[in-house]
Formats: C-alpha cells, sequence, structure tokens
C-alpha cells in the first residue's frame, strides 16, 4: 500500500505515526513545500520574542525522522489526478498513492490595501515569515500591527521585546471581542500599554505608503497618517483548499471530511487546519485551527487510511494561549458575536468557542486572575481562566466529562457567589471519578 | 512562628522536590520545545510531552525551570509515593 501525505506540520507527522503503528511495511511519501519541514509553528511566538533560538523549534532529530521511515519530498503539488491515484509535482515529476491524506494548513488572508506588496509589509504563517520579521525588527523603529486574535497579539509582543515601538491598530472597539468579554479584552489592553505599546481602536488601514519599495507610513481611514518602518499584519485565516478544489473535492470554508476524515473520495483523506470536519455531537462540520486537533486529526487519519476505522470525536475545544503575559485557558464555547478585526477564523482559534449555547455567565476575579464560566442547562458548557491556572485543569475535565453541575448550578448563579470556591469544593468530590 | 513557619514550608519544597516527578498534559503542548531549551541537563522534556509520559529521566534534577518557563503550564510536578509513604 502507498501512502501519501501533503504537508509537514504536525497532523502530517502525527498520520506518519498512526500508520506505522499499524502498517510496519508500507511506503510513506511526505510531502511538504516548506523548507523548515516539521517544526512548532505556535512557537514561532516565543522565537519572535527570543525566549527560545530557532533551532529549538523542531520537536524530531533526524534520526527520530529517519526511524520513522519515510520517504521526503521537498517540493510542491501542482495537482491532484484522482482518476489515475497520481499527484503532479512542481518539477512536472509524479508521485503515485493508494491512499492520500491533504494536511496542508492555512494561511494568512492578504492585507488587501494599496501599497500592501511594499518591502516590510509582513505576516507570520512560517519559520520563513518569522525570520523575515526578525530580520526587519530593528531597536527603536516604529511597527505597526493590524489584526485580531492570538497571532495579531504574538507579532505586538515580538516586535515590542525586539525594542521596537509598536502601535496595534485595532478596527473594532477592543482586542479579540468574539472570544474574550469586555472586563478581559480591556485587561490585556491595559498590559499592553504599561509594556509601552500604543493602542488605537477604531483604526483601519486604507493605504501603506512607501519610498524607494519600502514602508515608510500608513493612512487610517480617519485620515491619519502614521510613519512606520513596518507592518505586521494577522486579520484571519484562509484553509488551503486550492489542490482539493481544484481535484473536484467537496469543500465548504475547508475541505469537508466525514467523521472518519474521509473527503468524497474514500482514498483522499483531510485533516488540520484545512479540514472541516463533521461533528457527530453537533452536526456541524467545524473549522479548527489549534495545534492539538490537528495532531489527533492526523492520527485518526492515519488509523482510517491504513483500515482501522475510528471515528474522530472531537473534544471541547481547549486552547492555552499567552495574552500580554497571562497565561489563559479557553475551554469549551466562551465567545459569541463577531469581530471587527478578523475576516473568519484566526489561528489558535476554534469556531466551538463562538456557538451559542443556551447558558448563563457566571464570573469572578479582578485585575488579572479572571474566572468566567458558561453555565448551561445541567452542565458548565465552557470557562475562560485567565492569570492563576489552579482551576484550568478540574474545569477541563468538568467540561470535557460533561460532568453533571446540578448541585452547584444555583450558587454559582448568585450574584457576586464565588464561583472559584465553589468549583474548588466541587471538584474535591468530583476528583476521584475523573482523574 | 514565623521562623517555624518558614522552615516547615522550605522542608515542604524539598520534600516535594526529591520525591516529585514533571509530569505534562500533552493536550496543551504545542511542542514549541522551551522545556528542553532551559533544561540545565538536557533531558528531552518535549519528547515526554508529545508521549504524554512523566519525566521519569535519572539525571532530572526537579529543578523546576521547565515547569516554570512553559508558556502554556504544560508541566507540573507530581509527587510520587517513593520517599513519603509512611510520612504524615
Amino acid at each position: 500500500m502507498r501512502y501519501v501525505i501533503i504537508g509537514s506540520g504536525v497532523a502530517g507527522i502525527a498520520a506518519i505515526e498512526a500508520l506505522r503503528s499499524v502498517d510496519t511495511a508500507a511506503e510513506i511519501t511526505l510531502i511538504g513545500d516548506d523548507p523548515y519541514g516539521f517544526y512548532s509553528r505556535p512557537g514561532l511566538a516565543y522565537y519572535l520574542t527570543g525566549e527560545l533560538h530557532d533551532k529549538a523549534l523542531f520537536p524530531r532529530t533526524a534520526d527520530d525522522l529517519r526511524k520513522l521511515n519515510f520517504r521526503y519530498v521537498n517540493q510542491r503539488v501542482t495537482r491532484i489526478l484522482r482518476a489515475e491515484h497520481t499527484l503532479e509535482m512542481g518539477d512536472q515529476s509524479a508521485i503515485m498513492y493508494d491512499r492520500l491524506l491533504i494536511a496542508v494548513g492555512a494561511q494568512a488572508l492578504p492585507l488587501e490595501v494599496p501599497g500592501a506588496d511594499l518591502e516590510g509589509v509582513l505576516k507570520l504563517d512560517h519559520m520563513a515569515d518569522a525570520k523575515h520579521i526578525l530580520k526587519h525588527a530593528r531597536r527603536g523603529r516604529t511597527a505597526v500591527v493590524v489584526g485580531g486574535g492570538i497571532t495579531a497579539l504574538e507579532l505586538v509582543e515580538g516586535l515590542r521585546s525586539r525594542g521596537m515601538k509598536v502601535h496595534y491598530l485595532l478596527r473594532g472597539d477592543r482586542y479579540w471581542s468574539n472570544v474574550l468579554d469586555e472586563q478581559e479584552s480591556r485587561i490585556v489592553e491595559r498590559r499592553l500599554r504599561e509594556e509601552g505599546v500604543t493602542l488605537h481602536h477604531h483604526a483601519e488601514v486604507i493605504e501603506v505608503i512607501g519610498r524607494n519599495g519600502k514602508v515608510s507610513e500608513i493612512r487610517l481611514l480617519n485620515g491619519q497618517t502614521l510613519k512606520c518602518d513596518l507592518v505586521a499584519y494577522a486579520i484571519g485565516i484562509r484553509p488551503r483548499v486550492e489542490l482539493a478544489k481544484q481535484a473536484g473535492l467537496a469543500i465548504d470554508r475547508g475541505i469537508l471530511v466525514n467523521e472518519y476524515l474521509q473527503t468524497n473520495d474514500p482514498d483522499i483523506f483531510a485533516a488540520g487546519d484545512v479540514a472541516q470536519a463533521y461533528d457527530p455531537l453537533s452536526g456541524r462540520s467545524i473549522l479548527d485551527s489549534l495545534w492539538t486537533p490537528a495532531r489527533q486529526q492526523g492520527y485518526t487519519a492515519g488509523l482510517n487510511m491504513a483500515g482501522r476505522k475510528t471515528a474522530y470525536l472531537k473534544a471541547p475545544p481547549f486552547n492555552v494561549t499567552r495574552l500580554a503575559g497571562l497565561t489563559t485557558t479557553i475551554i469549551g464555547t466562551v465567545g459569541r458575536g463577531r469581530d471587527d478585526d478578523l475576516v473568519g477564523i484566526a489561528r489558535g482559534d476554534s469556531e466551538t468557542w463562538r456557538q451559542l449555547p443556551d447558558s448563563v455567565i457566571a464570573q469572578t476575579g479582578f485585575d488579572v486572575n479572571r474566572l468566567r464560566l458558561l453555565v448551561g442547562e445541567k452542565t458548565l458548557l465552557g470557562a475562560l481562566v485567565m492569570g492563576d491556572q489552579k482551576l484550568s485543569l478540574p474545569l477541563e475535565k468538568i467540561i470535557s466529562g460533561h460532568v453533571d453541575i446540578t448541585p452547584i448550578r444555583e450558587r454559582l448563579l448568585v450574584p457576586n457567589a464565588k464561583i472559584a470556591d465553589i468549583v474548588v469544593e466541587f471538584w474535591a468530590g468530583q476528583k476521584a471519578y475523573l482523574t | 512562628m514565623t521562623f517555624l513557619g518558614l522552615f516547615k514550608r522550605d522542608a515542604d519544597k524539598h520534600t516535594v522536590l526529591a520525591s516529585g516527578q514533571v509530569v505534562p498534559d500533552p493536550a496543551r503542548c504545542v511542542q514549541c520545545g522551551i522545556c528542553n531549551y532551559n533544561c540545565p541537563v538536557d533531558i528531552d522534556v518535549r519528547a515526554h510531552a508529545w508521549r504524554g509520559e512523566p519525566v521519569n529521566h535519572s539525571q532530572c534534577l526537579t529543578c523546576g525551570e521547565c515547569v516554570a518557563r512553559c508558556p502554556r503550564g504544560v508541566l507540573r510536578f507530581e509527587q510520587t509515593d517513593l520517599f513519603t509513604k509512611g510520612k504524615s
């Protein structure tokens, strides 16, 4: 059996591990167009801040990869010829497959304003982008960051750590408004100001102006101009569906797959940020752009490709991130509404966070330690834990285990209830059953 | 009282360090490698996190660098019973 995987991210690597666990003799080929191969894309944020060296971002040594026994082709696939079970490659050669996995991820949506092609207008998709940003990030110079969500904030923090003066432009009235509530947004914004970042609300870039082909200033919708040496943007991402589209596979916003990660062609699978996976629990097809679901989907797709029929059961989406230095855990459903700063989904985001549940909100905490719960009829639907993380593990178990919270529900909803204490006490009684 | 309290806290801390191990939560980990980067004895903590296994490495000093530096709270100390059994 010839297995071919397109995409060298975590979904692709996890798929190889799954294939190898079932079939030690299979012929496996991994095709990737990223010259750096497999590395931690979320870790690029810490490379930008200088917390680690680029070489530290590679989880596997050459020896580790050799042990998985696959052929690596660092090239671009130009076409999938489904009838022939063949991939047409950038150099006109061909690679045959029996089962194919598309795990090519997503890419940054372009900044569509005049001047966006000038040198110094930058995005953060890959390692090469991070290196490019660092090349431009000179101490004492000025950067403008455009966009919402996690990646934009990573750009702000990375550029600020490199000693740049940073202007952060938000089209809306607060940071990441479709996931955070107002108080959480304000906490993040205040901390950014304390770090010396200048925030601009209701600010929309309409033009990037250059001198000698390089960025020199930007113009805003309100007529204001800001002198700058660099513009970094993260306004959302788009699954890389072009190959699948050209091959006539079923597509919505991502490649549509069933719970076995299989497309409408039984020999082709998709996983990771490019896949829009059917969720049997909600009956919807959902985009995620998170590392752990990508890994789980890749692994499950690998098992299914090898004939081990295994359904991908989506756990409540869970992500931990650092927002202006504050560790923040987001579990299940927490947000609602839209965000003026994002066009669609952001990196490190899950659409499930924004399903509109029939729920009531309970919240506590002042300043940096904050807890917000979405309380459903009988269960907790979501939680956002900012700052102190002691409660995030218990909440993850309570939410993913759909634990009946009837005994504490009323107490949680009393105005000014000490919800953290109530959860701790409840958890003490549940722990034995859930761990 | 203050001194006694301090002393007790220190003793507790040492007990945890000596009898503990670093345990990862793989669902939080994005394999960034900050743990490995900061490990003074070059243990591949990240590989343990990928496999979801405790860092039961003979050279682990349980110094806590990886636990403290991880930006996503992947790692925590967990007490092993090895030396603490029978103690109150």
